[in-house]
């Protein structure tokens, strides 16, 4: 008996640490965002040609260096997190409400829809996002808006498919089979009492999306497919710290521990939300 | 079975004529490769342009040039770069074993390692070892896969000299590659093998294995990872994709003589046919490693070679 009590409260002592972690993580950085780009929105982007380079904690103010610019390294670094938390966001809110609406069609009435999100899924799974992102950026350009887009057409069939495989399971049981004989209006069983019934797999899905397109953005940033290079970006960042390697480390460590730490975050709080959400596993592949 | 694979043939059939429309249609709104290749080379009327566009095969309709890919692709032609005339295979094949050796030897290193973790985390569930192979398989899963690959450029190129920064040269360039795709593999494929290892743990077979007075090793790796293969094998075909996806953005930080290289140049210099290729070429390994895997299975579960 002792140690299956020592046990659990390890594993509850864990996931507490868990999620204090994940929140401030994920907390502090958005408030460090948002603070930054209301009380000092040219910290990141001001020119200083007489302090080019400056290695981190050697001069006063100067706490993680400049760059090749003399621009301050933290303050571009805090700005940069903008860009890739607006994109982790609204493609995954954007992906989840086009996944939910077709997951539920697919999965309920079956048909052309179900079909449809099928083969896609199969299309999907052949083709590498990156290589989709490089051919399809070419085209229609870089830029915020086009990203989010890509985004969202790439991973809102994770979510239709999620939804799917729960109403398949869901709709022959007694509550929805009751809804419909006492003529309950389909949208209102979709919506009302079907929806509510998956969604926690859902969220924690969203949240390691979340992690997963910020990744994603900074890579094709990085590759010079993404945001504007003129916009601070971690993945802009980045790339421009490549060329100095050698000799200025330090402008390619901060950008990209800004990224590990907000993915490590968003991570910690998908897990702990995995075991309350979503006890039977669905999402944990 | 048989019934089985002939629909996951045509399956596979459908989605490569799916992908390859989509490609070869996006590819040719990507600009005009007429312009770009007479770029830097002097006044260029507009007559020139349409000689070019006409020796390239460019002046036909979207669809007679979709045909002939096709017909191409049937008896293993992709015709040739636009920029310096070289067959597209030719090309490919050159590429491709440098992308393949990467992808496995990361693999290789993720499977090695994942295995006897995961099972070590499965079997002392809940206790701080446990714990301890999560959190770090968690922040391995954070990653960001280019700037591990500069992380490691920097410790052990710059600063140590150990390795060779960039380049296929040797045995000693492929640890950096490798390793950091291997590393973020490993990440996910831990949890995975806990997972699997933890519902196989509580079968009945199991229980009796151990009855009988069977080793701990012998009851872990040979009765329950057996039974782990199925859903492991699933999830590491799943993978592939998603590898083939980073080997790409890695080789392009290490400068790797692969596919993810050649595409990059090609979208540089809007070469429709190397990307069409190299894009065509990474979607049909993705389709034929899921299918070896549907095989797989059979072999490896005799419950499904009977049905």
């Amino acid at each position: 008996m002792t140690t299956v009590q020592t046990r659990s409260d390890t594993l509850k002592r864990f996931k507490n640490l868990e999620f204090i972690l994940g929140v401030l993580l994920v907390g502090g950085i958005t408030l460090a965002v948002v603070i930054t780009h209301w009380l000092f929105p040219d910290s990141g982007t001001q020119v200083n040609l007489t302090q080019r380079l400056v290695p981190p904690m050697t001069e006063p103010g100067i706490w993680l260096g400049t760059d090749a610019l003399g621009r301050d390294i933290l303050g571009r670094a805090i700005l940069g997190g903008e860009i890739s938390l607006k994109v982790g966001v609204y493609s995954a809110l954007g992906a989840v409400i086009l996944g939910i609406v077709m997951g539920l069609i697919s999965g309920y009435y079956g048909g052309f829809v179900d079909v449809f999100v099928m083969r896609f899924a199969d299309v999907q799974l052949a083709l590498p996002f990156i290589l989709l992102a490089i051919t399809f950026i070419a085209v229609i350009g870089g830029g915020l808006t086009n990203m989010i887009i890509l985004l969202i057409v790439s991973q809102w069939v994770q979510y239709a498919r999620l939804v799917r495989g729960s109403v398949l399971s869901l709709r022959d049981q007694e509550f929805i089979l009751s809804a419909r004989a006492i003529g309950v209006h389909d949208i209102r069983i979709l919506f009302q009492h079907l929806l509510p019934n998956l969604i926690g797999p859902v969220i924690v899905l969203m949240t390691l999306n979340v992690a997963n397109n910020i990744l994603l953005e900074s890579s094709l940033t990085f590759l010079g497919l993404g945001v504007d290079p003129t916009i601070p970006s971690w993945g802009g960042m980045l790339a421009e710290g490549r060329t100095y390697l050698q000799t200025a480390w330090w402008l390619s460590v901060f950008p990209g521990l800004a990224i590990l730490l907000t993915v490590l975050g968003l991570n910690l709080l998908g897990d702990w939300l995995r075991d309350i959400l979503d006890p039977t596993g669905r999402t944990s592949l | 079975m048989g019934k089985f694979l002939f629909y996951r043939l045509l399956q596979a059939v459908f989605v490569i004529i799916v992908v390859t429309l989509i490609v070869s249609f996006t590819i040719r709104l990507t600009g005009d490769p007429a312009v770009m290749l007479s770029q830097g080379s002097g006044s260029v009327t507009e007559a020139d342009l349409e000689m070019i566009r006409e020796a390239l095969g460019l002046n036909q309709s979207f669809a007679a040039q979709y045909v002939q890919f096709i017909q191409g692709l049937v008896v293993g032609d992709m015709g040739r770069s636009f920029v310096g005339g070289a067959p597209v295979m030719d090309l490919i094949s050159r590429a491709l074993p440098a992308t393949l050796w990467l992808a496995f030897a990361s693999l290789a290193v993720s499977i090695v390692v994942s295995i006897p973790l995961g099972i070590k985390a499965a079997t002392s569930r809940g206790t701080w070892v446990d714990q301890l192979i999560r959190i770090v398989s968690l922040v391995g899963l954070s990653f960001p896969n280019f700037w591990l690959a500069i992380m490691l450029v920097l410790l052990f190129s710059i600063v140590l000299g150990w390795l060779p920064p960039s380049g296929m040269s040797g045995i000693a360039s492929f640890i950096m590659p490798a390793a950091t795709m291997g590393i973020i593999l490993t990440a996910t494929n831990v949890r995975l093998v806990r997972t699997t290892m933890l519902d196989t743990l509580r079968s009945q077979y199991i229980m009796v294995a151990r009855a009988k007075g069977l080793s701990n090793t012998v009851v872990l790796y040979k009765h329950a990872l057996r039974n782990c293969a199925i859903p492991l094998i699933t999830y590491f075909g799943l993978q592939f994709g998603g590898l083939l996806g980073g080997i790409v953005v890695v080789e392009r930080v290490f400068n790797w003589p692969g596919l993810g290289s050649l595409a990059f140049d090609a979208v540089a210099a809007r070469d429709y046919p190397v990307l069409q290729g190299v894009i065509t070429v990474l979607a049909m390994m993705i389709i034929v490693i899921n299918l070896l895997v549907d095989i797989a299975y059979g072999l490896v579960d005799p419950r499904v070679r009977k049905e």
